[in-house]
């Protein structure tokens, strides 16, 4: 294969992007153009050279074409004891079809157009949010109107495998109305082994004192190579949560941004990354406090064994009108093994002078005194390992306000730690 | 608040209290950089044929560079051609010692408080200064050369000791190392050369004052430290510099080589023309420091007190090579008015067992910026690495900015890595406080920065920690609103 210049890669998927949205597409894809797929050591993928990978891994860049699925396939995909409503997409195509729908809520593809796309996760930040945006078929729009409170948890069910092409493109517009509260679940499963690329890109509009959690799972194996970028808005007395578990994948970037837009909101993005073999996460997120009296929390813990590398760039950023801000950041990383790297990388940029911020990040080891302590009293070495790495991301756990998929997790990350306890 | 924008007048109207110039007749190179002027430069200062060829690769290496951008700070760029790279005081012939040195360049150093003369009689501190591109004088040097200690200009370290020179110079900041190194190894024009022989413990405090005199012209000076095995030196830098309606450029490089056992400690308040209120004229101080603890259980230790500059560059490194090295890093950083800083620090673990430790302390005050930017890199050679890292923000006023950019970067999973930092502003309690013990807000807040910085003012060497202080009470003053 030829060197991947900036320019081609992906044009033959631009080329066949669908017609809709004909003035966003064109925009994203000048800027796709004026922004070149990131080179090596640019400052925002320094540790994750996603060109190169992409290069290496991926043959075709067309898009991946939708495949159908099974009612079965979808019953087995589900968490234990997962109550709540299902939408499914087969290669970022939703399906409404297999979907349920879902009283007081409005769903439907992105086939129509919806006025507001492209107006949160904006194409010039991030050269893949612009790829995205010139080139997505087949999205979702979920609008809950106001004062909805959707009881039961959504699980956003994506089933992806590389076919002709091996690119997908899913983008989700979320609009949370006034006094409305919904809780999501993201996951996707991957069928097949052959490598794919993931271009996600998911838009969050949420309305005064409305309460919005988005969980999400990436454990879709180590042959996938995945570019998120999921930007929030929230107005006044609103709240935001965000849980982002990542235990697989080839090379992973997630971009999460939140905005905070009117007084007395609340941001919270918590994070865990339990990686092995050759994983490689990328976790950057973003904080914007636009106005005075918002809060914000971040937590991310971070667990390496084998040859995995974590990446984590936290920026708050307060402006100058947001006094009163409270924002707190905090990033711990334990290495397992020789070969596993960590690049931390907390900002902080104030331009506001009444504020409390802060962040702090460690990179570390176990306690050998815990573990010896464990060990005394007759707990076997692995078990006590795994009780004290457990221990360690229980704090993020906890936030996980919905029991199926916190268990999930839980059974996962045990799996993972070679303990049951 | 009318009292306090009163208090805040008075203070914004205050003058740099170092920006006299004094015309003195001056031994100047011609404006503009090419290889001509850096032949020039090095055959005036009567080079050997080897430092020419070095300034020259030095030079072509400076061509192929770009001006860095990545920093957090933003200012007109320089026009390196509109630069004047030497300049001198002229004298006939190099001064044997302080009374054959010209008493105008004496008196210019009496009215910085730096008496040389005063120096001879006092013990205490060896002084080197260096008034725009040369070292005019050197104090102490007979009392140091008993002991072995070599301290004295770096031109003349060139012709006196140019094995050493040779074999130090660039080992620590290559001169391809960034823009700004390659541009100073390119027109370096003096500086402060320090040897500190094996097991020697330096019984002064050595001591370099830098500062700028003519218009237009750009000071590269040099300094190079080099400890030997179980040796110690404590080194002081001062800098000032004329207020001038334009900007001028201090691109320095300062290498510390520390071999087994041995530790140094190197100090600097930098005290530069920082620009008037509106952010008019001041210095661009773009610096590289570097310090290597290249043998077993070595220590290099750096404490800035930053209050100066228009625009400030700088991050003062170790390199933790040797097993058991550590690395200190103490800084406060001060911005007031328009001034923009970004400095930090890196520490590059290497050696096994080796430590590091940062405590930044960063005040902004009217409409400035000033950024921590820090690296903490551990190899995946250096077993039991252990760094803490500490970078704090105090915000005084509502227009000015603080940032912070940490990187850390771990390939050993022995290593232990802390990092936190926090932003604020000056409690409104602690000053309530103060006023209800009958301390005034503008006393109050000099002793909470005081407070606030002590952990890295106790670091400094007695005579230049009272200096600091007054210094931070002055930069601050009425800077509360």
């Amino acid at each position: 294969m030829s060197t991947l210049t900036t320019q081609d890669t992906f044009e033959a998927l631009l080329e066949s992007a669908p017609q809709n949205f004909s003035e966003l597409r064109a925009a994203g894809k000048a800027i796709y153009h004026s922004l070149g797929l990131p080179a090596a050591k640019e400052e925002e993928y320094k540790f994750t050279a996603i060109t190169k990978k992409l290069e290496k891994t991926i043959s075709d860049f067309r898009a991946a074409s939708p495949f159908s699925i099974s009612e079965n396939q979808i019953k087995e995909s589900l968490f234990k004891g997962f109550d709540g409503h299902v939408l499914v997409f087969s290669n970022g195509k939703f399906l409404p079809e297999l979907s349920q729908s879902i009283e007081g809520i409005e769903i439907s593809t992105l086939d129509i157009e919806v006025a507001e796309v492209g107006s949160i996760a904006k194409a010039e930040k991030d050269v893949f949010a612009a790829l995205n945006q010139a080139s997505f078929a087949g999205g979702i729009s979920i609008k809950v109107p106001k004062k909805v409170q959707v009881e039961k948890p959504i699980l956003l069910l994506s089933f992806n495998q590389a076919n002709e092409g091996q690119v997908i493109i899913p983008r989700y517009w979320i609009e949370v109305g006034d006094f409305a509260e919904v809780t999501f679940m993201d996951q996707s499963i991957a069928l097949g082994e052959s490598p794919y690329f993931v271009n996600k890109v998911v838009e969050v509009k949420g309305g005064i004192n409305s309460q919005i959690n988005y969980f999400r799972l990436q454990d879709e194996g180590n042959q996938v190579l995945e570019v998120s970028n999921i930007e929030t808005d929230v107005q006044a007395d609103a709240r935001f949560t965000s849980v982002n578990i990542s235990v697989s994948g080839d090379m992973v970037r997630n971009n999460l941004s939140l905005n905070l837009l009117g007084s007395n909101c609340e941001g919270n993005m918590y994070g865990i990354y339990l990686l092995n073999g050759k994983s490689h996460v990328d976790n950057h997120t973003n904080v914007d406090h636009t106005i005075p009296h918002a809060e914000s929390n971040e937590l991310y813990k971070g667990i390496f064994d084998g040859q995995s590398r974590g990446v984590f760039n936290g920026k708050i950023f307060v402006r100058q009108d947001a006094q009163k801000t409270n924002a707190f950041q905090q990033n711990n990383n334990v290495l397992l093994s020789e070969d596993a790297i960590v690049n931390t990388k907390p900002q902080l940029e104030i331009w506001a002078d009444d504020v409390k911020c802060s962040h702090g990040c460690t990179v570390g080891q176990l306690d050998e005194e815990a573990l010896f302590y464990l060990q005394a009293r007759g707990i076997d070495k692995t078990l006590a390992k795994g009780l004290l790495l457990y221990a360690f991301v229980g704090e993020v756990l906890e936030k996980i306000e919905d029991e199926s998929f916190k268990n999930h997790v839980v059974e996962l990350i045990q799996k993972r730690l070679g303990s049951k306890f | 608040m009318s009292k306090d924008n009163q208090i805040l007048e008075e203070f914004t109207s205050k003058e740099y209290e170092h920006g006299w110039s004094v015309n003195y007749e001056a031994d100047e190179a011609p404006i503009g950089l090419n290889e001509e002027i850096i032949r020039w430069i090095s055959a005036k200062k009567e080079e050997p044929e080897w430092l020419l060829e070095w300034r020259l690769k030095a030079f072509r290496t400076w061509k192929s560079m770009n001006e860095p951008e990545w920093a957090n700070v933003h200012y007109p760029k320089v026009d390196f051609q509109k630069l004047r790279y030497y300049s001198a005081p002229k004298q006939t012939k190099k001064p044997k010692s302080l009374d054959e040195v010209d008493p105008e360049l004496l008196a210019i150093y009496e009215r910085l408080g730096i008496s040389l003369n005063e120096q001879k009689r006092l013990q205490g501190i060896a002084v080197d200064a260096v008034l725009d591109s040369v070292s005019v004088a050197t104090t102490f040097k007979d009392t140091l050369g008993k002991l072995g200690i070599i301290f004295c200009s770096f031109s003349e370290a060139v012709k006196e000791h140019p094995d050493l020179v040779k074999k130090y110079l660039g080992s620590v900041v290559p001169m391809t190392d960034n823009y700004y190194a390659a541009l100073n190894s390119a027109v370096f024009s003096d500086g402060s050369f320090c040897y500190i022989p094996k097991g020697v413990r330096c019984p002064m405090e050595l001591s370099t004052y830098f500062r700028i005199n003519a218009a237009n012209t750009g000071q590269f000076e040099r300094t190079l430290i080099v400890a030997e095995e179980e040796s110690y030196v404590s080194y002081l830098e001062g800098c000032t510099a004329p207020q001038r309606d334009e900007n001028q450029l201090h691109a320095a490089v300062v290498e510390i080589y520390a071999a087994a056992h041995a530790e140094v400690k190197y100090s600097t308040v930098q005290n530069w023309f920082p620009g008037d209120k509106e952010g008019k004229g001041g210095i661009y101080n773009f610096v590289t420091k570097r310090g290597i603890c290249a043998g077993d259980h070595s220590k290099i230790s750096w404490t800035q007190v930053e209050t100066g500059s228009a625009v400030t560059w700088k991050y003062p490194s170790c390199i933790l090579k040797g097993d058991h090295s550590v690395g200190e890093f103490y800084s406060v950083a001060v911005t007031n008015n328009m001034q923009q800083a970004d400095t930090g620090t890196k520490m590059i673990h290497i050696g096994k067992n080796t430590k590091s430790r940062i405590v930044s302390k960063g005040i902004s005050a009217g409409k400035s910026q000033n950024s921590y930017r820090g690296q903490v890199q551990v190899m995946k050679r250096a077993t039991n690495a252990r760094n803490f890292s500490q970078c704090d923000s105090l915000l005084m006023g509502d227009r000015c900015g603080a940032h912070t950019f940490p990187y850390i970067d771990i390939q050993n999973p022995t290593a232990k890595v802390e990092h936190e930092a926090t932003t604020s502003k000056i409690g409104e309690d602690q000053i309530f406080y103060c006023n209800q013990r009958g301390i005034d807000t503008e006393d109050a807040v000099a002793l909470i920065v005081n407070g606030y910085a002590k952990e890295v003012l106790n670091q400094l060497p007695m005579e230049f920690a009272v200096e600091a202080q007054k210094l931070l009470a002055l930069t601050l003053e009425g800077s509360v609103g």
